[in-house]
Protein backbone atom coordinates (compact mmCIF):
# COMPACT_ATOMS: atom_id res chain seq x y z
CA UNK A 1 0.00 0.00 0.00
CA UNK A 2 1.38 3.35 -1.39
CA UNK A 3 2.57 5.43 2.07
CA UNK A 4 0.04 8.35 3.21
CA UNK A 5 2.48 10.87 2.14
CA UNK A 6 3.11 9.86 -1.15
CA UNK A 7 -0.93 9.47 -1.58
CA UNK A 8 -1.46 13.31 -0.83
CA UNK A 9 1.60 14.71 -2.80
CA UNK A 10 1.10 12.85 -5.67
CA UNK A 11 -1.51 14.16 -7.59
CA UNK A 12 0.17 17.90 -7.05
CA UNK A 13 2.78 17.24 -10.07
CA UNK A 14 3.16 13.72 -11.18
CA UNK A 15 -0.22 12.92 -11.86
CA UNK A 16 -2.14 15.80 -11.62
CA UNK A 17 -6.11 15.39 -11.93
CA UNK A 18 -6.16 18.48 -14.34
CA UNK A 19 -2.60 18.19 -16.67
CA UNK A 20 -2.59 14.45 -16.82
CA UNK A 21 -5.68 13.01 -15.95
CA UNK A 22 -7.57 15.48 -17.90
CA UNK A 23 -10.21 15.98 -15.52
CA UNK A 24 -12.55 18.09 -13.80
CA UNK A 25 -11.51 21.07 -16.16
CA UNK A 26 -15.38 21.89 -16.91
CA UNK A 27 -15.46 23.74 -14.46
CA UNK A 28 -12.51 25.17 -13.36
CA UNK A 29 -11.55 27.46 -16.08
CA UNK A 30 -14.84 29.77 -15.52
CA UNK A 31 -14.17 30.35 -12.05
CA UNK A 32 -10.38 31.74 -12.47
CA UNK A 33 -10.52 35.99 -13.21
CA UNK A 34 -9.83 36.60 -9.76
CA UNK A 35 -7.45 34.87 -6.93
CA UNK A 36 -10.42 35.50 -4.33
CA UNK A 37 -12.85 33.10 -6.36
CA UNK A 38 -10.21 30.71 -7.34
CA UNK A 39 -9.24 30.16 -3.58
CA UNK A 40 -12.90 29.97 -2.91
CA UNK A 41 -13.78 27.22 -6.00
CA UNK A 42 -10.40 25.42 -4.96
CA UNK A 43 -11.61 24.93 -1.18
CA UNK A 44 -15.25 23.92 -1.67
CA UNK A 45 -13.92 21.39 -4.16
CA UNK A 46 -11.37 20.05 -2.13
CA UNK A 47 -14.15 20.01 0.65
CA UNK A 48 -16.79 18.10 -1.22
CA UNK A 49 -13.84 15.38 -2.30
CA UNK A 50 -13.12 14.54 0.64
CA UNK A 51 -16.26 14.35 1.98
CA UNK A 52 -17.52 12.29 -0.84
CA UNK A 53 -14.60 9.97 -0.65
CA UNK A 54 -14.62 9.39 2.83
CA UNK A 55 -18.15 8.41 2.75
CA UNK A 56 -18.08 6.22 -0.73
CA UNK A 57 -15.04 4.32 1.07
CA UNK A 58 -16.56 3.70 4.34
CA UNK A 59 -19.74 2.33 2.33
CA UNK A 60 -18.18 0.61 -0.39
CA UNK A 61 -18.74 -2.82 1.17
CA UNK A 62 -22.59 -2.01 0.77
CA UNK A 63 -23.08 -0.47 -2.12
CA UNK A 64 -24.46 -2.71 -5.15
CA UNK A 65 -22.25 -2.70 -8.09
CA UNK A 66 -24.93 -2.25 -10.58
CA UNK A 67 -26.43 1.21 -8.97
CA UNK A 68 -22.97 2.35 -7.56
CA UNK A 69 -22.86 5.67 -10.15
CA UNK A 70 -26.51 6.50 -8.85
CA UNK A 71 -24.85 6.26 -5.06
CA UNK A 72 -22.26 8.01 -5.35
CA UNK A 73 -23.97 11.33 -7.86
CA UNK A 74 -26.76 11.42 -4.72
CA UNK A 75 -23.31 11.59 -2.12
CA UNK A 76 -21.92 14.19 -3.89
CA UNK A 77 -24.87 16.24 -4.85
CA UNK A 78 -26.05 16.08 -0.96
CA UNK A 79 -22.11 17.02 -0.40
CA UNK A 80 -22.40 20.22 -2.67
CA UNK A 81 -26.01 21.58 -1.49
CA UNK A 82 -24.19 21.76 2.03
CA UNK A 83 -21.61 23.99 0.49
CA UNK A 84 -23.51 25.81 -1.88
CA UNK A 85 -25.58 27.06 1.23
CA UNK A 86 -22.49 27.20 3.57
CA UNK A 87 -21.18 29.41 0.91
CA UNK A 88 -24.29 31.52 1.01
CA UNK A 89 -24.62 32.00 4.36
CA UNK A 90 -20.51 33.04 4.85
CA UNK A 91 -19.53 35.06 2.05
CA UNK A 92 -22.53 35.35 -0.22
CA UNK A 93 -20.55 37.83 -2.44
CA UNK A 94 -18.39 35.24 -3.67
CA UNK A 95 -21.50 32.90 -3.85
CA UNK A 96 -23.07 34.95 -6.37
CA UNK A 97 -19.69 35.47 -8.21
CA UNK A 98 -19.51 31.56 -8.52
CA UNK A 99 -22.94 31.10 -9.72
CA UNK A 100 -23.82 28.12 -11.24
CA UNK A 101 -20.18 26.92 -10.88
CA UNK A 102 -20.40 25.46 -7.40
CA UNK A 103 -23.58 23.74 -8.46
CA UNK A 104 -21.84 22.12 -11.20
CA UNK A 105 -19.10 20.66 -8.86
CA UNK A 106 -21.28 17.59 -8.65
CA UNK A 107 -20.68 17.06 -12.55
CA UNK A 108 -16.79 17.77 -12.18
CA UNK A 109 -15.14 14.10 -13.22
CA UNK A 110 -12.88 14.53 -10.60
CA UNK A 111 -14.96 13.98 -7.55
CA UNK A 112 -16.77 11.40 -9.50
CA UNK A 113 -13.46 9.70 -10.88
CA UNK A 114 -11.66 9.01 -7.40
CA UNK A 115 -14.50 8.16 -5.82
CA UNK A 116 -15.02 5.42 -8.42
CA UNK A 117 -11.31 4.78 -9.08
CA UNK A 118 -9.82 5.34 -5.35
CA UNK A 119 -12.61 5.08 -3.11
CA UNK A 120 -14.51 2.00 -3.72
CA UNK A 121 -11.41 -0.33 -3.52
CA UNK A 122 -9.35 1.92 -0.58
CA UNK A 123 -10.05 2.33 3.44
CA UNK A 124 -11.43 5.25 4.44
CA UNK A 125 -8.14 7.02 5.89
CA UNK A 126 -6.72 6.68 2.62
CA UNK A 127 -9.37 7.76 0.48
CA UNK A 128 -9.63 11.38 2.78
CA UNK A 129 -5.79 11.34 1.84
CA UNK A 130 -6.64 11.05 -1.68
CA UNK A 131 -9.75 13.33 -1.70
CA UNK A 132 -7.42 15.97 -0.11
CA UNK A 133 -4.34 15.13 -2.44
CA UNK A 134 -6.43 15.40 -5.87
CA UNK A 135 -8.33 18.64 -4.19
CA UNK A 136 -5.02 20.05 -3.65
CA UNK A 137 -3.36 19.12 -7.21
CA UNK A 138 -6.88 20.67 -8.73
CA UNK A 139 -6.13 23.87 -6.64
CA UNK A 140 -2.57 24.50 -7.72
CA UNK A 141 -4.11 25.04 -11.54
CA UNK A 142 -7.11 26.71 -9.95
CA UNK A 143 -4.89 29.20 -8.14
CA UNK A 144 -1.71 29.72 -10.68
CA UNK A 145 -4.15 30.29 -13.35
CA UNK A 146 -6.47 32.96 -11.18
CA UNK A 147 -3.34 34.32 -9.74
CA UNK A 148 -1.93 35.37 -13.34
CA UNK A 149 -5.34 36.27 -14.82
CA UNK A 150 -5.43 38.58 -11.99
CA UNK A 151 -2.73 40.00 -12.22
CA UNK A 152 -2.39 40.42 -16.11
CA UNK A 153 -5.87 40.73 -16.67
CA UNK A 154 -6.41 43.48 -14.24
CA UNK A 155 -3.79 44.40 -12.75
CA UNK A 156 -4.87 43.48 -9.08
CA UNK A 157 -4.01 40.08 -6.54
CA UNK A 158 -6.88 39.52 -4.16
CA UNK A 159 -8.54 43.51 -5.24
CA UNK A 160 -5.32 45.11 -4.59
CA UNK A 161 -3.12 46.73 -7.17
CA UNK A 162 0.18 45.47 -7.02
CA UNK A 163 1.19 46.24 -10.66
CA UNK A 164 2.46 49.64 -11.18
CA UNK A 165 0.80 52.82 -12.47
CA UNK A 166 1.72 52.99 -15.81
CA UNK A 167 0.71 48.86 -16.01
CA UNK A 168 -1.95 48.72 -19.37
CA UNK A 169 -4.62 46.00 -18.40
CA UNK A 170 -4.24 43.38 -20.51
CA UNK A 171 -8.04 42.66 -21.30
CA UNK A 172 -7.71 38.99 -23.23
CA UNK A 173 -6.90 37.37 -19.61
CA UNK A 174 -10.02 37.94 -17.98
CA UNK A 175 -11.98 36.71 -21.06
CA UNK A 176 -12.49 32.67 -22.16
CA UNK A 177 -9.45 32.88 -24.38
CA UNK A 178 -6.98 33.75 -21.53
CA UNK A 179 -8.01 30.72 -19.28
CA UNK A 180 -7.53 28.29 -22.55
CA UNK A 181 -3.80 29.96 -23.22
CA UNK A 182 -2.80 29.60 -19.64
CA UNK A 183 -3.80 25.85 -19.09
CA UNK A 184 -2.11 25.36 -22.21
CA UNK A 185 1.19 26.85 -21.31
CA UNK A 186 0.61 25.53 -17.50
CA UNK A 187 0.94 21.67 -19.38
CA UNK A 188 3.76 22.79 -21.49
CA UNK A 189 6.23 23.81 -18.15
CA UNK A 190 5.11 20.62 -16.41
CA UNK A 191 5.58 18.47 -19.18
CA UNK A 192 8.86 20.21 -20.02
CA UNK A 193 10.13 19.70 -16.00
CA UNK A 194 9.18 16.18 -16.44
CA UNK A 195 9.14 14.78 -19.72
CA UNK A 196 7.49 11.39 -18.86
CA UNK A 197 4.40 13.10 -18.93
CA UNK A 198 4.24 13.24 -22.66
CA UNK A 199 2.15 11.98 -24.10
CA UNK A 200 2.79 10.56 -28.41
CA UNK A 201 -0.39 12.10 -29.92
CA UNK B 1 -40.41 35.21 -32.05
CA UNK B 2 -37.66 38.21 -32.51
CA UNK B 3 -36.70 37.67 -28.73
CA UNK B 4 -36.50 34.07 -29.15
CA UNK B 5 -34.28 34.09 -32.50
CA UNK B 6 -32.01 36.07 -30.55
CA UNK B 7 -31.74 33.96 -27.61
CA UNK B 8 -31.02 31.34 -29.72
CA UNK B 9 -28.22 32.74 -31.97
CA UNK B 10 -26.98 33.82 -28.52
CA UNK B 11 -26.85 30.49 -27.02
CA UNK B 12 -25.16 29.13 -29.82
CA UNK B 13 -22.44 31.58 -30.65
CA UNK B 14 -21.98 34.15 -28.24
CA UNK B 15 -22.85 32.48 -25.31
CA UNK B 16 -20.94 28.94 -26.27
CA UNK B 17 -21.52 26.21 -23.72
CA UNK B 18 -17.67 24.99 -24.48
CA UNK B 19 -16.02 28.34 -25.35
CA UNK B 20 -17.24 30.96 -23.70
CA UNK B 21 -18.38 28.92 -20.38
CA UNK B 22 -15.84 26.02 -20.59
CA UNK B 23 -18.78 23.60 -19.82
CA UNK B 24 -18.65 20.16 -21.37
CA UNK B 25 -14.45 20.47 -21.28
CA UNK B 26 -14.27 17.11 -20.01
CA UNK B 27 -15.87 14.97 -23.09
CA UNK B 28 -15.29 18.46 -25.32
CA UNK B 29 -11.33 17.50 -25.01
CA UNK B 30 -11.41 13.22 -24.79
CA UNK B 31 -13.96 13.47 -27.70
CA UNK B 32 -12.35 15.32 -30.38
CA UNK B 33 -9.57 13.28 -31.51
CA UNK B 34 -11.66 12.34 -34.65
CA UNK B 35 -14.29 13.88 -36.17
CA UNK B 36 -17.23 11.23 -36.66
CA UNK B 37 -17.01 10.82 -32.94
CA UNK B 38 -16.85 14.20 -32.11
CA UNK B 39 -20.46 14.32 -34.51
CA UNK B 40 -21.70 11.49 -32.80
CA UNK B 41 -21.37 12.77 -29.48
CA UNK B 42 -22.96 16.46 -30.64
CA UNK B 43 -26.10 15.19 -31.78
CA UNK B 44 -26.62 13.02 -28.22
CA UNK B 45 -25.82 16.67 -26.70
CA UNK B 46 -28.13 18.44 -28.74
CA UNK B 47 -30.72 15.53 -28.27
CA UNK B 48 -30.75 15.20 -24.24
CA UNK B 49 -30.40 18.93 -23.60
CA UNK B 50 -33.38 19.76 -25.56
CA UNK B 51 -35.46 17.32 -23.74
CA UNK B 52 -33.85 17.82 -20.07
CA UNK B 53 -33.69 21.73 -20.08
CA UNK B 54 -37.11 22.22 -20.06
CA UNK B 55 -38.29 19.30 -18.47
CA UNK B 56 -35.72 20.76 -15.55
CA UNK B 57 -38.09 24.09 -15.89
CA UNK B 58 -41.65 22.50 -15.51
CA UNK B 59 -40.14 20.49 -12.34
CA UNK B 60 -38.38 23.73 -10.91
CA UNK B 61 -42.04 26.03 -11.68
CA UNK B 62 -44.32 23.68 -10.14
CA UNK B 63 -42.23 22.12 -7.56
CA UNK B 64 -39.11 23.51 -6.41
CA UNK B 65 -39.85 27.45 -6.50
CA UNK B 66 -40.64 29.43 -3.55
CA UNK B 67 -44.61 29.46 -3.82
CA UNK B 68 -44.49 27.12 -6.33
CA UNK B 69 -46.19 23.87 -4.11
CA UNK B 70 -49.26 26.51 -3.99
CA UNK B 71 -51.51 24.44 -6.55
CA UNK B 72 -51.65 21.30 -4.44
CA UNK B 73 -52.65 22.65 -1.19
CA UNK B 74 -52.19 26.39 -0.01
CA UNK B 75 -51.15 25.82 3.55
CA UNK B 76 -47.89 24.79 1.33
CA UNK B 77 -47.27 28.08 -0.37
CA UNK B 78 -44.51 29.12 1.87
CA UNK B 79 -42.11 26.32 0.78
CA UNK B 80 -39.30 27.00 -1.00
CA UNK B 81 -37.11 24.10 -1.84
CA UNK B 82 -34.69 25.35 -4.48
CA UNK B 83 -31.94 24.24 -1.95
CA UNK B 84 -33.26 20.53 -3.56
CA UNK B 85 -32.09 22.28 -7.57
CA UNK B 86 -28.99 20.05 -7.68
CA UNK B 87 -30.23 16.98 -6.43
CA UNK B 88 -33.70 16.76 -8.48
CA UNK B 89 -31.71 18.41 -11.63
CA UNK B 90 -28.94 15.62 -11.68
CA UNK B 91 -31.56 12.71 -10.91
CA UNK B 92 -33.58 14.29 -13.97
CA UNK B 93 -31.09 14.36 -16.47
CA UNK B 94 -29.73 10.86 -15.20
CA UNK B 95 -33.11 9.14 -15.58
CA UNK B 96 -33.82 11.20 -18.96
CA UNK B 97 -31.03 9.91 -20.44
CA UNK B 98 -31.80 6.53 -19.30
CA UNK B 99 -35.09 6.20 -21.08
CA UNK B 100 -33.82 8.35 -24.17
CA UNK B 101 -31.36 5.56 -24.09
CA UNK B 102 -34.09 2.67 -24.24
CA UNK B 103 -36.46 4.22 -26.81
CA UNK B 104 -33.97 4.71 -29.46
CA UNK B 105 -32.60 1.24 -28.79
CA UNK B 106 -36.27 -0.21 -29.36
CA UNK B 107 -37.34 2.21 -31.90
CA UNK B 108 -34.38 3.48 -33.90
CA UNK B 109 -31.81 0.98 -33.38
CA UNK B 110 -29.63 2.62 -35.82
CA UNK B 111 -29.50 5.99 -34.32
CA UNK B 112 -28.52 4.23 -30.77
CA UNK B 113 -25.65 2.60 -32.64
CA UNK B 114 -24.38 5.62 -34.16
CA UNK B 115 -24.29 7.75 -30.50
CA UNK B 116 -22.46 4.16 -28.74
CA UNK B 117 -21.34 5.13 -25.60
CA UNK B 118 -21.92 8.68 -25.51
CA UNK B 119 -25.54 8.83 -23.83
CA UNK B 120 -24.30 7.55 -20.71
CA UNK B 121 -21.40 9.73 -20.57
CA UNK B 122 -23.59 12.55 -21.11
CA UNK B 123 -25.06 12.39 -18.33
CA UNK B 124 -22.07 13.55 -16.34
CA UNK B 125 -21.17 16.31 -18.68
CA UNK B 126 -21.57 19.72 -17.16
CA UNK B 127 -23.11 21.50 -20.35
CA UNK B 128 -26.08 19.81 -19.13
CA UNK B 129 -26.22 20.73 -15.60
CA UNK B 130 -24.71 23.98 -16.75
CA UNK B 131 -27.70 24.53 -18.73
CA UNK B 132 -30.72 23.65 -15.92
CA UNK B 133 -28.95 25.71 -13.59
CA UNK B 134 -28.22 28.95 -16.30
CA UNK B 135 -31.94 28.31 -16.81
CA UNK B 136 -32.71 28.83 -13.24
CA UNK B 137 -30.83 31.87 -12.61
CA UNK B 138 -31.93 33.60 -15.63
CA UNK B 139 -35.77 33.07 -14.52
CA UNK B 140 -36.59 31.70 -18.59
CA UNK B 141 -39.82 30.29 -19.16
CA UNK B 142 -41.26 27.02 -20.82
CA UNK B 143 -40.52 28.29 -24.74
CA UNK B 144 -37.41 30.39 -23.53
CA UNK B 145 -35.58 27.31 -21.58
CA UNK B 146 -36.61 25.06 -25.01
CA UNK B 147 -34.92 27.24 -27.10
CA UNK B 148 -31.82 28.22 -25.26
CA UNK B 149 -31.52 24.36 -24.08
CA UNK B 150 -31.80 23.30 -28.26
CA UNK B 151 -29.01 26.60 -28.98
CA UNK B 152 -26.74 25.33 -26.64
CA UNK B 153 -26.88 22.03 -27.50
CA UNK B 154 -25.94 23.28 -31.39
CA UNK B 155 -22.96 25.56 -30.17
CA UNK B 156 -21.55 22.72 -28.52
CA UNK B 157 -21.34 20.13 -31.36
CA UNK B 158 -20.32 23.34 -33.72
CA UNK B 159 -17.67 23.54 -31.74
CA UNK B 160 -16.83 19.94 -31.10
CA UNK B 161 -16.80 19.15 -34.46
CA UNK B 162 -15.05 21.83 -35.63
CA UNK B 163 -11.97 21.37 -33.07
CA UNK B 164 -12.06 17.88 -33.89
CA UNK B 165 -11.51 18.74 -37.45
CA UNK B 166 -8.78 21.07 -36.53
CA UNK B 167 -7.08 17.97 -34.40
CA UNK B 168 -7.12 15.99 -37.51
CA UNK B 169 -5.34 18.09 -40.09
CA UNK B 170 -2.90 18.99 -36.87
CA UNK B 171 -1.50 15.11 -37.28
CA UNK B 172 0.50 16.90 -40.09
CA UNK B 173 1.85 19.37 -38.10
CA UNK B 174 5.31 19.79 -36.46
CA UNK B 175 3.94 20.65 -32.77
CA UNK B 176 6.54 20.86 -30.04
CA UNK B 177 7.07 17.34 -28.04
CA UNK B 178 6.05 18.83 -24.83
CA UNK B 179 2.97 20.45 -26.44
CA UNK B 180 1.43 17.43 -27.68
CA UNK B 181 -2.06 16.31 -27.24
CA UNK B 182 -3.44 18.07 -24.21
CA UNK B 183 -1.31 21.39 -24.57
CA UNK B 184 -1.63 22.27 -28.34
CA UNK B 185 -5.64 21.58 -28.16
CA UNK B 186 -6.10 23.93 -25.17
CA UNK B 187 -3.84 26.77 -26.89
CA UNK B 188 -6.71 25.68 -30.27
CA UNK B 189 -9.47 25.81 -28.15
CA UNK B 190 -8.44 29.34 -27.42
CA UNK B 191 -7.56 30.63 -30.35
CA UNK B 192 -11.54 29.41 -31.29
CA UNK B 193 -12.72 31.33 -28.59
CA UNK B 194 -11.43 34.56 -29.76
CA UNK B 195 -12.68 33.60 -33.17
CA UNK B 196 -16.15 32.94 -31.09
CA UNK B 197 -16.46 36.64 -29.32
CA UNK B 198 -16.25 38.07 -33.35
CA UNK B 199 -20.13 37.37 -32.85
CA UNK B 200 -20.45 38.95 -29.56
CA UNK B 201 -21.39 42.22 -31.83
CA UNK B 202 -24.54 40.26 -32.98
CA UNK B 203 -27.84 42.14 -32.84
CA UNK B 204 -31.08 40.88 -34.26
Amino acid sequence: MAKPKEIVLDPLFNNNPIALQVLGICSALAVTTKLETSIVMSLAVTVVMMGSNVTVSLIRKFIPASIRIIVQLTIIASLVIVTDQVLKAYVYDISKQLSVFVGLIITNCIVMGRAEAFAMQNTGRDSMLDGIGNGLGYSVVLLVVGFFRELFGSGKLLGFSVMPEAYQPNGLMVLAPGAFFLIGIFIWVLRWRKPDQITAD
Amino acid sequence: MEELLSLFVKAVFVENMALAFFLGMCSFLAVSKKVDTAMGLGFAVVFVLTITTPLNNLIYMYFLKEGALAWVHPSLAPLDLSFLNFLTFIATIAATVQVVEMTLDRFLPGLYAALGVFLPLIAVNCAILGASLFMVERDYDLVQSSVFGFGSGVGFMLAIVALAAIREKMRYSNVPAELRGLGITFIVTGLMSIAFMAFAGIQL
